[in-house]
């Protein structure tokens, strides 16, 4: 009883305005909200899935596909199961995304330094890829990819065979005259400044360089031979080769591993040498060396590990060997110019952030503008760059789920084909979001740590 | 003390001659001479890309023009030019990729409402242009509401019960307003009673105006298509998102844990799948998720799948806005002893909305890059209605595919860089720091 007096004699203002009763009273609010809304969307959709005969489960995962798919890195076939199915799919769109991802990356990063080069032509020829490529949807570029650049190539029995190049008698000559003119034309540059006499030698140049052709030719001799490596364009795709590995490719692989072990040594001496006496060591030549080379000279005397199946004509198209298909391609072509000109801008506004007091410094300690670039400006660029190039990289991925516009089999074209065969919406749908949400958080994930390790350590 | 000797002293006492720049330097020689001739490789490395865009730029000319059809009623004359564009092609089908099959005696209302969105796009857009406010209002209420009209026909047939739910809704929103103000005196009471007015009068103005006869052709949703689409999807996708995205991004940075942890798993859900996806969920899954008998029509499932994928992206947009607010303007709210509304609308959203105009401006781009994906599950926007016409025997012919997906390409092209420039535009405005 005196308690409560107490409590009275206190001025109370009203419970509503006190923080921790607002908050709680709104969490709860909304919790219940939630709640509710969610009971009615599971309520309807099961009133739903009763009135449409459909149960709900994943039983349908074991039951038979019965449809076929273009391209499967599994073995997969039409009497296969529809997880399998969308397995297959699932590893598809790894595919698609890992390659994409790689080859965006060296386009993103080449067009990023083109647009920071001093010649303004290269500047400029990268700045108008960049903004034609980004401001033109990704599926109309898929489309285009596919149906008028991969789709009119020749068919089967017409298609061009693919060489290496190689160089030809005419080689020497040639090689000659470039070098020869590329010497004379330095010292120009070197005695001259005047931009008229500049111009004329370098057109000059490439006049001599046709002229040489012309000549090379005449005598019947060829700059270049193609040497046939069984590789075909059509409409179907690319075909080439198929190794086979043979018994000795286990020897070759074991030396690669040996030499890549014995490279990733020589690196950490040579490190460890040159942070204790400041000696360099050419570190990349000798791990090139030890990686190709023990490789090499296990393949010279222990004969070769692998043969190649070749693809042969047969009737209207290839049979043997092996086949990229023309979707697959066409998905890889514009997810990786599409993306590459986003990676463009990130790696130019990431190497224009390092202040340029610190190229200035290391030109002041003597360093050379290569090696500026190298040790100072790319490493302190990287850290900008890295966030926002993870989160392209997230894009890529799920970009190429623009795959079932063009009937590329990836998770998406899968499921959609499983949805329509089985009407599992919500199992399927569930499947999407699950597979795409893991990649995201795994790709976030390892981008979080490789961030923290390239991080700026202050003291 | 020393004395100098005159022998050694020498001031100059005039200023020295100014020397031209010496020539190599100056005008377009210099220029050229700077920036694609400064040494050996670079030079050499200029033809070779002066060759390239040559080659480029006449492939291009020789495709788009000198060997293009321009002029033709059907195939004949651009199967006879295998290697030149089809241009009367395009030029056949264009109504259609703005219009889609909208009935071409009402495409007035689609010109119309084409205009008043222009017309309401560029005082906004023009920072000089005073009336902001009123602008806004005009795009968010008036605006939307006549193009509805416009493109529906309006004459829209509420039910009794429809009309009874809004009633209803509109009793509860104003108890619990009256409670809050009179039982817990958290509002004024003319506040309250202000806002419950405005409230309801403006949500049964609305019901009434759509359900007036305007005398206006009803057109089905499925007739619409091309442009009109794609500016529709998203449009209203990026309105939609923008209050959304503002109050998920406020949630993301509340204090309450539930409110919080909603606020994230819903933002990092939806911009963790692919919109294909949230496409397919809207049009398969959305009517399972309905009451038997509610059916929503198709595009109207997919405004509202892109409207909830948008708001997720949104949302981080508008919470980088909020973090680049110094923490003092959160301080020197509090120490007012403004509530968390009024402070966030009226000191901390007018600030950080402005920063993210760039941003919001870059999300519309890809927004509307994104409307291509619609036409995956059957809707005719401007890419889709392109495809379509494909099929088209008539005009069937080597270029035609080509020259219309370039035709499309330079339209989506047109609409993206402008508004890619205008952000950039807008951000230059708006940073005060100093640029190298």
């Amino acid at each position: 009883m005196s308690a409560v007096t107490q409590g009275q004699a206190a001025p109370r203002s009203s419970i509503f305005n006190d923080p921790k009763f607002r908050s709680t009273a709104i969490q709860v609010l909304l919790v219940l909200a939630i709640g509710w809304f969610a009971w009615r969307i599971v309520h309807n959709t099961q009133i739903n899935l009763h009135n449409r005969n459909i149960s709900s489960g994943f039983q349908f995962l074991w039951s038979t596909a019965g449809f076929g798919v273009n391209q499967a890195l599994i073995s997969y076939s039409e009497t296969s199961s529809y997880g399998r199915a969308l397995l297959v799919g699932l590893l598809n769109t790894l595919l698609v995304a890992g390659v994409g991802i790689l080859f965006a990356t060296l386009l993103g990063f080449t067009l990023g330094i083109m647009r920071l080069s001093r010649n303004w032509l290269v500047a400029k020829v990268a700045e108008i890829y960049v903004e034609i490529v980004r401001n033109i949807p990704l599926l109309l570029q898929i489309f285009v990819w596919y149906a008028t650049v991969l789709k009119p190539l020749p068919a089967p029995a017409r298609a061009p065979q693919i060489g290496l190049p190689w160089p030809g008698g005419g080689f020497i000559i040639m090689a000659a005259v470039l070098g020869g003119g590329a010497w004379l034309l330095r010292g120009l540059y070197q005695r001259t400044q005047s931009v008229v006499m500049r111009v004329v030698a370098t057109l000059l140049l490439f006049f001599a360089a046709w002229t040489a052709i012309g000549v090379v030719r005449e005598f019947g001799l060829s700059t270049i031979n193609f040497v046939p490596l069984g590789i075909f364009l059509s409409n179907r795709g690319i075909m080439f080769p198929r190794p086979i590995f043979g018994e000795s490719m286990w020897i070759e692989l074991a030396a690669l591993v040996v030499g890549i072990v014995l490279a990733l040594g020589v690196a950490r001496w040579a490190r460890r040498r040159q942070e204790q006496t400041g000696q360099q060591f050419p570190t990349l030549w000798v791990s090139l060396g030890l990686i190709l080379g023990l490789p090499l000279i296990v393949f010279l005397t222990a004969g070769a590990g692998a043969t190649f199946e070749f693809p042969e004509l047969k009737g209207f198209n290839f049979r043997g060997g092996m086949t990229l298909i023309p979707e697959f391609l066409a998905l890889v072509i514009a997810l990786s110019t599409y993306t590459a000109s986003f990676i463009a801008e990130i790696v130019r506004a990431g190497i224009q952030a390092v202040s340029h007091g610190q190229t200035e410094a290391a030109h002041a300690l003597g360093v050379r503008p290569g090696v500026t670039l190298r040790l100072v400006v790319i490493p302190q660029a990287m850290r900008v760059i890295i966030p926002p190039l993870a989160s392209q990289y997230l894009n890529l991925t799920k970009n190429s789920s623009l795959a079932v516009a063009i009937g590329y089999p990836d998770l998406v074209a899968m499921g959609g084909t499983v949805l329509n065969q089985t009407g599992q919406a919500i199992e399927i749908i569930a499947i999407w979001m699950v597979v795409y949400l893991s990649l995201s958080l795994m790709t976030s994930a390892f981008m979080n740590w490789f961030n923290s390790r390239m991080r700026l350590v202050e003291r | 003390m020393s004395t100098l000797s005159p022998s050694v002293a020498w001031v100059r006492d005039e200023e020295a001659p100014r020397l031209p720049p010496p020539p190599n330097m100056t005008g377009i020689a210099g220029w050229i001479g700077a920036n694609m001739f400064p040494n050996w490789y670079n030079g050499v490395l200029s033809v070779l890309f002066l060759l390239f865009i040559a080659m480029v730029v006449g492939n291009l000319i020789d495709w788009a023009l000198l060997k293009a059809v321009f002029v033709a009623d059907d195939r004949t004359a651009c199967v006879a030019s295998p290697e030149g564009a089809c241009w009367a092609y395009v030029r056949a089908k264009f109504a259609q990729w703005i219009y889609g099959f909208y009935p071409i005696d009402q495409r007035w209302r689609v010109n119309l409402a084409f205009l008043l969105g222009i017309g309401g796009l560029i005082p906004m857009l023009i920072p000089r242009i005073p009336y902001k406010r009123e602008t806004v209002l005009y795009l968010l209420f008036i605006f939307p509401i006549a193009t509805l009209i416009l493109l529906t026909g309006g004459h829209f047939q509420f039910s009794a019960a429809s009309w009874i739910s809004v009633l209803v809704s509109l009793l509860i929103f104003a108890a619990i307003m009256l409670a809050l103000s009179f039982g817990a005196g958290l509002l004024a009471r003319g506040a309250a009673l202000r806002i419950v007015g405005i409230v309801a009068a403006v949500v049964i103005a609305i019901m009434i105006i759509l359900s007036v006869d305007f005398g206006l052709n009803p057109v089905e949703t499925s007739q619409w298509g091309g442009l009109l689409v794609t500016l529709v999807v998203a449009i209203t996708g990026i309105v939609a998102s923008l209050p959304l995205g503002i109050l998920l991004a406020l949630g993301r940075r509340s204090d309450m844990p539930a409110v919080r942890v909603f606020s994230v798993v819903f933002i990092e859900v939806w911009r963790g799948v692919p919109l294909i996806t949230v496409l397919f969920m809207a049009s398969v899954m959305l009517p399972l998720f309905l009451p038997a008998g509610v059916n929503f029509d198709k595009l109207l499932r997919c405004l509202i799948g892109v409207a909830l994928f948008s708001s997720a992206y949104m949302a981080e947009v508008v919470r980088g806005g909020l973090q680049a607010i110094p923490k003092g303007q959160y301080e020197a709210a509090n120490a007012l002893g403004l509530t968390y509304w009024q402070s966030m609308g009226l000191i901390i959203l007018p600030q950080a909305l402005k920063i993210v105009i760039p941003g919001i401006v870059n999300n519309f781009i890809s927004l509307f890059k994104d409307t291509t994906l619609v036409s995956i599950i059957g809707l005719f926007d401007l890419l889709g209605i392109v495809q379509s016409g494909f099929q088209d025997p008539k005009w069937a012919s080597p270029q035609t595919g080509a020259s219309g997906y370039f035709a499309a390409a330079v339209l989506f092209w047109m609409f993206c860089f402008l508004m890619s420039r205008y952000s950039m535009f807008m951000e230059r405005r708006l940073t005060t720091t100093h640029r190298r």
